[in-house]
């Protein structure tokens, strides 16, 4: 088996970690028992297990590596896939929207932890910054819905400007003070401000192209799909967005300077790398993409309230980028996934997620500081077809 | 004047609880330069330890609230010195050589299983509990202005632990200890400074002296809850960075000085007195960005 991984192309190898990936997704989504999930977690531990032994996840990985677009094509393949098996159920629709949100802000984040090494611990604040913003402006301001996405990634950004002093002034855990404090206090701040909707927060409203709302389910080929369906799509498009910017950016100079910046302050300064412009660009771009996730997930949720961006959730959004592998973006993607599904499928913990998630990264950091799915080293030369995995 | 006096006392009353929460934060950067996020959840445990055991010295039939008192704080402040040496030794030693970031993650990932083991196995945990009055309800009235023996009795005690850490520190061989581990780690020990049980004593240290925290807080405020720990937490971390982290007079300081900043967001700032927090962190991270390294910096210098 093993001899047969390692003569199959890289390429498909990565397709068939994928559609193994999309058959299992297809089947665990369906399953409703406690017990039914539970044999598949098992199941899924021990295929991850046996695939890392025959090397199916290396050859996959590796293809990431030479092929960046095309394996970028069959994870936008497989998610299609996946919206279309569930385009009329409701449920495992807007689970999969919240996956793919989720991951575009863990995506954020990453680029403010994985490459530049700037702590952000108020993510679901910014988060929540877009999702108000789209609660303020959809429907009630002549802006068209569609324009709000972007505007709640903005004001997420010039929100997190007002931080940006202190924490490029300081270091490390300076910064961490700086980012809890605005992560507590965003949610006190919600509660006492009525023009905000308090306590009990606000709806919503859907997000409309013209001529489309977001509201009604699309009919496609007659048959008439969830309104999720609209929100899985863009949901998938914002993601996608996300994934392409993170990876051009982590393959430019910029991204070469931002790791420099992580690494080593000091010799990155004497090369002549501005630390402080890398910092600002890295929490600028970060709450950015996070922004404009939150303000589609709140139009998709069609309510917003203090208690969804609690700092609890912050720390659940770095769980995903430790879990998933600080910097690596698709190892984002498959925690958050983990982190999302897992406690909506298995209600029994959904009570004691936090406590859970809490403790797995205790874990990770201290017996796989490098995540499910390590980040893999840069290569600006396609290598050749035939290279044995280092 | 007299609402004034009352603001006063409350002032001091906060700043005192905060000093203790700031110097464990510092004691601990001191030895390892590490920050451990936990602390404020360490001290919410203690808290608890503390209600679980006046209740239980109630229960067992010792109705004199002294002795109810003396419980209640012996079990808080023995179990957290456990606890945090107990996360020293098995979370913050173990991550030493790794990248910094990770033990603030460590930490503060502990900090959330801590507070939410509290809401989902304490019985009932997820409501704020009553706690017991164990103080004489006494009240001294000066004209129009009434001091409480209660609040009187925590702030000595309080200053009394402070005053008691300062000996420790300054006078003793192990405060002589922790300082040279501060200073060198190396250094000390080559002088035969068993380096391991120096870093776990001063955890115990820190962790106890904020369940004394824990417990004033809720003697003050009569009510625990699972929650306390992330701000007073948060307010102790800011209390010692701006007064300087790994500084001991400065932390004392800086938690007189974010006392003093509540005060005055509640008193002379005309919104209403729920953005007293908002207004305190506004200017101690404006403070941040004036004087990155706190009003009393430690002397270092960078090596390369």
């Amino acid at each position: 088996m093993r001899a047969f991984i390692l003569r199959l192309p890289p390429l498909a190898a990565a397709a068939l970690a994928f559609g193994l990936g999309l058959v299992y997704a297809v089947v665990f989504m369906e399953q409703e028992s406690d017990v039914a999930v539970i044999s598949l977690v098992a199941f899924a531990a021990v295929a991850a297990f046996a695939a890392g032994r025959i090397g199916l996840i290396r050859r996959a990985s590796l293809a990431a590596g030479t092929h960046p677009g095309a394996v970028a094509a069959m994870g936008g393949c497989m998610a299609l896939a996946l919206i279309a098996v569930f385009a009329e159920d409701h449920f495992p629709l807007l689970m999969l929207a919240t996956v793919m949100l989720y991951a575009t802000a863990a995506l954020g984040l990453n680029v403010q932890f994985g490459y530049t090494g700037v702590v952000n611990f108020a993510g679901a604040a910014f988060f929540g910054i877009g999702a108000y913003t789209s609660a303020e402006l959809i429907g009630k301001s002549v802006l068209p819905p569609v324009l709000v996405l972007p505007l709640g990634g903005l004001i997420a950004a010039v929100i997190g400007l007002v931080l940006v002093f202190p924490v490029v002034r300081t270091r490390g855990h300076y910064a961490a003070v700086v980012t809890i404090a605005f992560s507590v206090l965003f949610k006190t701040f919600l509660e006492v401000n009525d023009t905000l909707g308090g306590p009990q927060g606000q709806s919503v409203g859907p997000v409309t192209l013209p001529g489309w709302s977001f509201a009604d389910g699309p009919v496609v080929f007659g048959v008439e799909t969830s309104f999720y369906l609209n929100y899985a799509l863009a949901a998938l498009l914002v993601l996608g967005l996300a994934f392409v910017m993170v990876r051009r950016l982590e393959r430019s100079w910029i991204g070469l300077a931002l790791d420099a910046v992580r690494l080593d302050e000091t010799a990155s300064a004497c090369y002549g790398i501005p630390i402080r412009r890398a910092k600002i660009l890295a929490f600028v771009a970060g709450n950015l993409i996070i922004g404009v996730a939150g303000a589609l997930y709140g139009s998709m949720l069609g309510y917003v309230a203090p208690t969804s961006f609690t700092f609890s959730d912050s720390l659940i959004l770095v769980a995903i980028v430790l879990l998933g592998g600080m910097g690596s973006p698709w190892g984002t993607i498959l925690a958050a996934a983990i982190v999302v599904i897992l406690p909506e499928k298995l209600q029994a913990i959904q009570e004691y997620r936090f406590l859970l998630f809490s403790v797995v990264v205790m874990a990770i950091l201290l017996f796989r500081p490098e995540g499910l799915l390590p980040r893999a080293v840069r290569r600006y030369l396609p290598v050749p077809q035939n290279e044995e995995a280092a | 004047m007299d609402l004034l006096g009352q603001y006063l006392v409350n002032g001091i009353m906060l700043g005192t609880i905060y000093a203790l929460v700031a110097v464990g934060f510092t004691l601990f950067f001191g030895v390892l330069d590490v920050i451990k996020f936990s602390h404020g959840d360490v001290l919410m445990v203690g808290a608890f330890a503390g209600f679980t055991a006046a209740l239980g010295a109630a229960a067992l039939g010792f109705t004199n609230p002294f002795v109810q008192l003396a419980a209640s704080v012996l079990f808080a402040v023995s179990g957290t010195a456990l606890l945090g040496a107990a996360i020293a030794k098995w979370l913050i030693l173990p991550l030493k050589n790794a990248p910094r970031l990770n033990i603030l993650l460590i930490t503060l990932m502990l900090g959330t299983a801590l507070r939410e083991s509290v809401r989902l196995f304490y019985p009932d945990g997820s409501n704020p509990k009553a706690f017991p009055a164990l103080l004489p309800s006494t009240a001294w009235q000066f004209g129009n202005f009434t001091l409480r023996a209660d609040s009187a009795l925590l702030v000595i005690a309080g200053i009394a632990v402070i005053v008691g850490l300062h000996m420790l520190i300054n006078r003793t061989r192990l405060g002589l200890a922790i300082r040279a581990v501060a200073q060198d780690e190396e250094t000390a020990r080559t002088m035969g400074i068993n380096y391991t049980l120096i870093v776990l004593v001063t955890f115990a240290l820190g962790s106890g002296i904020a369940a004394v925290a824990g417990v004033m807080n809720g003697l003050y405020y009569n009510e625990v809850n699972f929650g306390m720990g992330l701000l007073l937490g948060l307010i102790g971390f800011s209390a010692a960075i701006i007064g300087g982290l790994g500084n001991l007079y400065g932390a004392i300081l800086g938690g007189f000085l974010f006392a003093a900043l509540q005060m005055i967001g509640a008193v002379a700032l005309p919104f209403a007195s729920a953005y007293k927090d908002v207004f305190a962190f506004a200017v101690v991270i404006a403070l941040m960005g004036w004087k990155p390294t706190g009003l009393i910096p430690e002397r270092s210098s960078e090596r390369v």
